[in-house]
């Protein structure tokens, strides 16, 4: 077996990584991993590891770095340095605690969202090195507790958070009936075939953020939309196993998902205000399955808004007068492009906006993205203290006036929670949708 | 002895290493995009043209991208090696008599002043980057022995090469030393991490692809 | 179900004025129309917060808190999902079922639309209903609901073990497994998704996950010897008995039948595989290459393909003829052996053959306005909302159903056409 140096024990104890590797033996470990790089270790994870000339530049776009004293180690090449740049270098031959180490760098010390790239001057895609890192942990049985009970909980249910298909459509009659209490008759269309839009949310919307759909079900109603959702599972275009490195399971939800939008000959889906989810059906999830692109049109939140304030479908009443400022998220703006759409919807919302810096693609992540949260507490200080640079960037933004913070997406909205309450920030986060909401004129 | 040496060096080897080199090159570059044909084949639906081209551009022109702004003694350090690392050896008048006496076919040269203090700015950029190798953290956690002897290969054929050019002590020896080194990093280029010359436009390319028709951004 | 009964006699029969029901109620969902086309039906609100149905502008005498999910089987009868009391049950042309749950959904209907079954949930314990008789067992969740064809049995995903929350290791042992009505396998799997019954309604075929990452299909309890990357929906060739189920293989996906792989050709991707009502053939959808679709039959693929999607195969009652809707280039199209038809649309929806295989109905949108289109050709009429058409058992006639035909008004009317006047 291979000597690690202290460096390469895990240091956090977690009981998926720690009871999975148990139940590993070093052969299985090295076959496992030979068998990945032989199927599908491509020409992309060759390039990228040999042409990488470990010049160090990719440091300064990672929160993680910037946040732990620049540390090399938390590093985008570093991070790959202690993962697969050890196991192409031992051909595999790597110890179990190595494995456990290289799950915890993989999945708690890298949100994949690809600032660096923007970094490298060759391009080299440091997510992908680590969601090949991933899969081998997935393949091997080694990935976090908490994140591994979200795949199973997409696997059974179709969505993220155990929702079985009675408490998903019994929410979506319960917010209907709270929300006929402001508009009268109005209505959360389910199933109704040909409907216009097919809005999808993710899983902690039915579970813990109910209000969000009751708000959407507002907008869509003030606007006069033509929308429906399902009330089969397809509803939940959220994706943890995409994170997990479970490719077969992640292209298996979004068939899921994209067939309940064709079933229902909807003309094209809307989502909520997710980043990860976005990624998901617009970029990666449709690849999996074959669809270039999404097979029916696809837009998110921000730019739904966007249409709705354009096309004048809602008229704001009184702008929202508390200073604001905008988080970027990783996976529409970097991912989607949709920054200067996402400001003029705050445009049209509020009175003072403050910019934060760095914004639009070169704004920090949340920390939370890419499934990091998702890893559940064992990781939660390691993650806050690993974005000690977003805390510096938010008190920069409050320093010049702004009070609230929007993020139009959900993991940034719970990352940046954790950050201002570990930080001390006092300042509020909201998404569009709240504001939107607040806002616009509904009678 | 060294006669017979310097005249291996100066026939027969040019033509292994130049041989080397471009079978090599054509074999990695071959190789690579049937292996990518094979198990990458998604990324062909993805890649532009054009917005290759965008990325590719933001990145050879100095200071177009951010992080090039972020460390400008690198940008600037980085700019000067590449350009002078081509520049020298091609427009060398002493390479340029030796094409033209081996191949009769020559092109314009640089004045022989130019190419000297072109060639001490190679050497002291490989000074720089090794100072980075050593000072800075972040380079030193990445930095393994074989990223020494690279920087080494590329070092040693401008170090030989000034030194036989001013004739100092024993600059014979560093002639052979200068065309065996010229001609190993010429002969590695395909087979190290030297190979960026080879990928980087692709990786970059492909990248720009992603962002710029997928992604709907900037990656720069 | 017996079309030859139904009014094919040629013309246009006003069947109702939806207008006057928006007068009349305060609210009138989107409504839905018998297969004979003889009854329209809406959810309707009184002002009391009170709903009902309407049908042919007779509300049903019954009024229920709420209403959702109305739909028609075959059997010509509304039905709907509804609520008193909060609990819930299964109305059927205004009758609601004598026995009533905490929830209920997932309506399903035997090929004749005779017998109705849902999923239901009382006192967190999960189970079907078969016409408003419950399984005598209940389990810890139930889904993936699935009928026969004479709707006589119905099978379900159901959990059969529980495990706390966060316990991924429990879960890993497997703690799911099928009921048919309510007697569950001997054997439990980490995940049972889609199902098959086989026509004649004595044998299930589902996928599973044995394991993190071996997949295959089980059939009435025992799974396949080989195990694949990943499996799509299995289906029982109606002559022999036999299962197929489209199988991830390193290469991609082919056609695999008892475990064994029988088509040749491997896709990018390939699912919604069907036989012909005589077993001989199977067509399938298929992406040949990575981003463009087709249809596949017996594993050949049509020469032209669809970079967006295609979806709602059709195979002709003769087993000669595939159709299919199709987006390609963000247009909708029918395409029908090989060839798209010319117009695109705003949507299409799924084409549907004449019992002599000849010709080819669907219904298609194009600026905010229904149309049927047959063998390629729109039909004059153009209609406010419409549903899909249907050909008479001799073939020769169409059956359209559809509101504010050639103008703007609330009728719902249902029409016969000649087709050899049509495609004359």
């Amino acid at each position: 077996m291979t000597k690690q140096s202290p460096a390469n024990i895990a240091t956090i104890p977690d009981e998926g990584v720690d009871k999975g590797g148990q139940r590993l033996t070093p052969e299985q470990v090295t076959r496992v991993i030979r068998r990945m790089f032989e199927e599908e270790g491509g020409a992309r994870l060759k390039i990228y590891i040999e042409t990488c000339v470990h010049c160090g530049l990719c440091s300064d776009a990672c929160h993680f770095y910037l946040s732990n004293n620049k540390d090399p180690k938390f590093s985008p090449a570093g991070k790959v340095k202690q993962t697969l740049g050890i196991i192409i270098q031992k051909k595999g031959r790597v110890s179990i605690d190595f494995i456990k180490k290289a799950s915890e760098i993989a999945f708690t010390e890298c949100n994949l969202c690809k600032r660096c790239v923007m970094y490298c001057p060759f391009g080299i895609d440091i997510a992908y090195l680590m969601l090949f890192m991933r899969r081998i942990c997935h393949k091997l049985g080694v990935v976090p507790q908490y994140i591994q009970d979200t795949a199973h909980s997409h696997s059974v249910t179709m969505n993220q958070m155990w929702v079985k298909e009675d408490e998903w459509i019994d929410t979506l009659q319960w917010q209907e009936d709270e929300a006929r209490d402001e508009i009268e008759n109005l209505r959360i269309p389910l199933e109704k075939e040909g409907a216009e839009i097919f809005y999808s949310v993710i899983g902690p919307e039915p579970k813990f953020r109910a209000q969000l759909i009751y708000q959407t079900a507002v907008i869509m109603n003030v606007a006069g939309m033509d929308w429906t959702m399902p009330a089969t599972p397809g509803w939940d275009n959220s994706d943890m196993c995409m994170y997990t490195g479970d490719d077969e399971m992640a292209a298996r939800l979004k068939k899921v998902h994209f067939e309940a939008a064709m079933r229902l000959k909807t003309k094209r889906i809307v989502m909520g205000e997710c980043g990860h989810a976005f990624r998901s059906v617009y970029d990666v999830g449709n690849r999996h399955l074959g669809w270039k692109m999404s097979p029916l049109p696809l837009i998110h939140a921000i730019e739904f808004y966007y249409e709705l304030f354009r096309d004048k479908k809602l008229r704001v009443k009184q702008k929202y007068d508390i200073p604001v400022t905008l988080h970027d998220p990783c996976n529409v703006v970097r991912g989607g492009g949709l920054h200067e759409l996402a400001r003029y919807v705050i445009n049209e919302t509020c009175s003072r906006f403050v910019e934060m810096h760095p914004n639009r693609e070169h704004n920090y992540c949340c920390a939370a993205g890419g499934g990091v949260i998702n890893c559940g507490p064992p990781y939660s200080k390691k993650r806050v203290i690993g974005n000690k640079v977003k805390a510096d960037q938010l008190a920069d933004a409050k320093a010049r006036g702004a009070k609230i913070i929007i993020a139009p997406c959900h993991n940034c909205h719970a990352g940046l929670e954790d950050i201002v309450k570990y930080y001390d920030l006092d300042m509020e986060i909201k998404f569009l949708g709240d504001i939107i909401y607040e806002c616009i004129d509904k009678t | 002895m060294l006669h017979d040496l310097f005249s291996f060096v100066r026939g027969p080897m040019v033509w292994i290493a130049f041989t080397v080199f471009t079978v090599g090159s054509l074999y990695r570059l071959i190789s690579m995009w049937r292996l990518a044909k094979k198990k990458d084949s998604v990324i062909f639906n993805y890649f532009s043209i054009f917005f290759a081209i965008r990325s590719i551009g933001h990145w050879i022109l100095p200071f177009a991208g951010v992080n090039m702004r972020k460390h400008p003694a690198m940008t600037v350090v980085a700019f000067l090696f590449h350009g002078c690392l081509f520049a020298v050896p091609i427009f060398l008048s002493a390479h340029v008599i030796l094409f033209k006496e081996s191949w009769n076919i020559s092109w314009w040269w640089m004045p022989d002043m130019a190419a000297d203090i072109m060639a001490m700015i190679v050497i002291g950029c490989c000074l720089f980057f090794l100072g980075r190798r050593i000072f800075l953290k972040e380079v030193r956690y990445l930095t393994s022995v074989s990223d020494y002897l690279i920087l080494a290969a590329v070092a040693v054929p401008f170090i030989s090469g000034v030194w036989a050019y001013h004739q100092w002590a024993a600059f014979q020896a560093a002639l052979v030393i200068h065309i065996v080194s010229g001609e190993i990093m010429l002969m590695i280029i395909p087979f190290t991490k030297l190979s960026h010359m080879l990928f980087a436009p692709f990786t970059r390319g492909y990248m720009g692809s992603e962002f710029g028709g997928v992604r709907n951004s900037k990656d720069w | 179900m017996n079309y030859s009964q139904w009014d094919w006699n040629v013309g246009k029969k006003v069947i109702a004025d939806l207008s006057q029901w928006r007068n009349a109620f305060e609210w009138v969902e989107e409504p839905y129309v018998s297969p004979d086309g003889e009854t329209i039906a809406a959810i309707v609100k009184t002002d009391d917060m009170a709903f009902s149905v309407c049908e042919n502008g007779v509300s049903w005498e019954k009024y229920f808190d709420k209403i959702w999910y109305l739909r028609f089987g075959s059997g010509n009868c509304p039905v709907a999902i509804v609520s008193e009391n909060s609990m819930w049950t299964v109305a059927v042309a205004g009758q609601p079922w004598g026995n009533w749950y905490e929830f209920v959904w997932d309506t399903r209907f035997s090929l004749d639309g005779k017998y109705i079954t849902v999923a239901a949930q009382d006192g967190s314990k999960y189970f079907a209903v078969s016409d408003g008789i419950a399984w005598q067992q209940a389990f810890f969740s139930i889904s993936n609901l699935a009928v026969s064809h004479d709707g006589k049995n119905a099978a379900a995903v159901v959990q059969t073990i529980p495990f706390n929350s966060g316990d991924i290791f429990k879960f890993q042992e497997g703690c799911y497994t099928v009921a048919v009505n309510g007697k569950t396998w001997d054997n439990n799997f980490l995940n049972v998704w889609d199902m098959s019954f086989s026509p004649d309604g004595r044998h299930l075929a589902a996928e599973v996950r044995k394991t993190l990452y071996d997949y295959t299909i089980v059939v009435d309890g025992q799974p396949w010897d080989k195990n694949f990357l990943s499996v799509w929906k299995p289906k029982f060739n109606p002559k022999d008995g036999s299962v197929t189920a489209p199988v991830k293989v390193n290469g991609g996906w082919a056609l695999a039948r008892n475990g064994e792989v029988i088509w040749e050709e491997r896709f990018f991707q390939l699912w919604h595989h069907q036989y012909s009502p005589d077993g001989e053939n199977i067509a399938a959808i298929v992406a040949p290459k990575f981003g463009q679709w087709t249809i596949a039959v017996n594993g050949k693929p049509w020469p032209s393909t669809f970079n967006n999607l295609v979806t709602d195969l059709a195979i002709s009652p003769d087993g000669k003829r595939t159709a299919c809707a199709a987006r390609t280039k963000g247009q909708w199209h029918i395409a029908a052996d090989g060839q798209c038809w010319d117009n695109g649309y705003d949507m299409a929806w799924a084409p549907v053959f004449s019992p002599d295989s000849r010709h080819i109905a669907a219904k298609v949108e194009k600026n905010g306005r229904f149309f049927i289109v047959i063998d390629g050709r729109p039909l004059t009429y153009d209609f406010a909302a419409a549903w899909g058409p249907l050909f008479s058992p001799d073939s020769n006639k169409l059956l359209v159903r559809g509101i504010g035909g050639g103008k703007n008004d609330g009728n719902y009317c249902r029409y016969v056409f000649e087709l050899s006047e049509f495609l004359a």
